[in-house]
């Protein structure tokens, strides 16, 4: 117990001292995942607004893989982008293996399905608002598109946050793709699982407590933008 | 402000058409031909098949049979281009005033901005540019509909009861710019159930009942002696089944 009370004493004075380690480790954490949730909104947003859009033949079947992969289990994603990038993989000649950009890689291929799953429920149920009139004033596809995603944009900054969760919190992936390498490729997660492992809980601890107030802070953000977009008929 | 002008849409023929849904039959072989500019107005009782059959002018809906010819061509989206339709409940994209009629004008190109400024005073809008579209009251929003409606410059409108459920005021500024539109040639083609309302605008009255045309005739002579029964129940105020 009084291993306890001493870890989250260490803890506190790592965050508030401004510990270099700590910082190092959260920059980075931040870097790659909101790099990779970018990536994926660039992806998913278009995606989603097209497959809420148009009406195809197997449109049903990809809206069903879309939404089975929002589940794809993380140190898999993480094997398969390790084989690729691996020197005997297919993109070996590009060295990112055990590279900040490997992690962002796999993360991005994580969160994809999810921002673009989420995003064509939110544009679908717009689009069917929209539909009749868009139709009376001829809107060509594209700008159908664009008028969904700009209109639907809080609810996407929801869906986005619901991507930057999966993506910061996970530990799977980075730690098969980036090897946790001190002062190269540490995040958050993975040295939370190290340092639990390592037996100084401090550190890990430390590293738990900010994670939670970025999930808490980050989560707070959205949810008054949303409030006052909602206030103002936006959302 | 465009130039008054004759729409070269007209006339509308529209031959035999029909449109079902599960067996039950909504509009029956219907026949219409609208040559004559103003303003058309479409009545019957609620569920005779008026805005069915607006969308079915415009190209929404697809009917199960019959033609529709806007000046001897098959209706198609280059026709729609032309016309604008004005829904019973507006339609407003989640953005402010002005960024709705900047949607439809922006893609026009030329100085949009001024057009639209014109739009929004001619509405009675402009104090409310910069507020979001869907805060607006309900006379208010079918007024920013109208106007954006306008803004595609069609030689055609087309309105499904746009005064349906909005206060007076409103229904009187929207009755406005509805004769303003019709001053400039425009033809306008107005579904509606409020007999006040048609007395007021109507040159036509197309009187629909259980899916069928059962009159059209000038406004004047239809509202004087409507030759049918039914026509005659509905301006009387009795309810027609």
């Amino acid at each position: 117990m009084q291993d306890f009370s001493e870890a989250f004493g260490l803890a506190a004075s790592l965050i508030l001292g401004f510990d270099a380690d700590l910082g190092e480790i959260i920059v980075l954490s931040l870097r790659v995942s909101l790099s990779a949730v970018l990536l994926a909104a660039l992806i998913g947003f278009p995606l989603g607004a097209l497959t809420a859009v148009l009406s195809f033949p197997g449109r049903q079947a990809i809206a069903v893989l879309m939404n089975a992969l929002m589940g794809l289990p993380p140190v898999v994603v993480g094997l398969l982008v390790y084989m690729a990038l691996s020197r005997a993989g297919p993109l070996g000649w590009m060295n990112l293996l055990y590279t900040p950009m490997a992690m962002i890689i796999a993360q991005t291929i994580l969160v994809t399905p999810i921002i673009a799953a989420l995003s064509r429920q939110v544009m679908e149920d717009m689009h069917r608002e929209y539909d009749e009139q868009f139709r009376s004033l001829c809107i060509p596809t594209r700008r159908v598109m664009t008028a969904l995603i700009w209109d639907s944009r809080y609810s996407l900054l929801t869906v986005a946050l619901a991507g930057f969760g999966r993506a910061i919190a996970e530990v799977g992936a980075v730690i098969i793709v980036g090897g946790n390498i001190d002062h190269l490729t540490r995040v958050m997660t993975t040295a939370i699982a190290l340092e639990t492992s390592k037996g100084n809980l401090a550190l890990a601890l430390a590293l738990g407590f900010v994670l939670l107030i970025l999930a808490l802070s980050v989560n707070a953000a959205v949810y008054s933008l949303r409030a006052s977009a909602k206030r103002l008929s936006y959302a | 402000m465009p130039s008054a002008k004759t729409t070269s849409l007209l006339p509308l023929e529209v031959s035999s058409l029909s449109y079902r849904v599960d067996q039950e039959t909504l509009l029956d072989n219907i026949d219409l031909s609208v040559d004559s500019p103003g303003i058309s107005v479409i009545m019957g009782a609620n569920g005779a098949g008026k805005s069915l059959l607006l969308r079915i002018v415009h190209g929404l809906l697809e009917a199960h049979s019959g033609a529709i010819y806007w000046h001897g061509v098959a209706m198609a989206e280059t026709l729609r281009r032309r016309q604008a339709l004005v829904f019973q409940k507006p339609v407003l994209m989640r953005r402010s005033v002005a960024a709705n009629i900047d949607f439809v004008l922006r893609p026009m190109g030329g100085q949009y901005r001024q057009r639209r400024d014109e739009l929004l005073h001619q509405a009675g809008l402009q104090h409310k540019r910069n507020q979001p579209a869907r805060l607006l009251s309900g006379g208010e929003q079918q007024k920013l509909a109208l106007a954006r409606a306008l803004a595609t410059e069609p030689e055609v409108l087309l309105l499904d009861e746009p005064c349906a459920s909005i206060d007076s005021a409103s229904t009187l500024q929207i009755e406005n710019l509805l004769h303003d539109t019709r001053q400039r040639g425009v033809k306008i083609i107005l579904v509606t159930h409020d007999i006040g309302q048609a007395r007021r605008l109507a040159d036509d009255v197309i009187f629909m009942h259980r899916g069928r045309i059962l009159e059209h005739r000038p406004a004047a002579s239809f509202f004087d002696s409507p030759s049918s029964p039914e026509g005659q129940a509905y301006l009387d105020g009795r309810i027609v089944v």
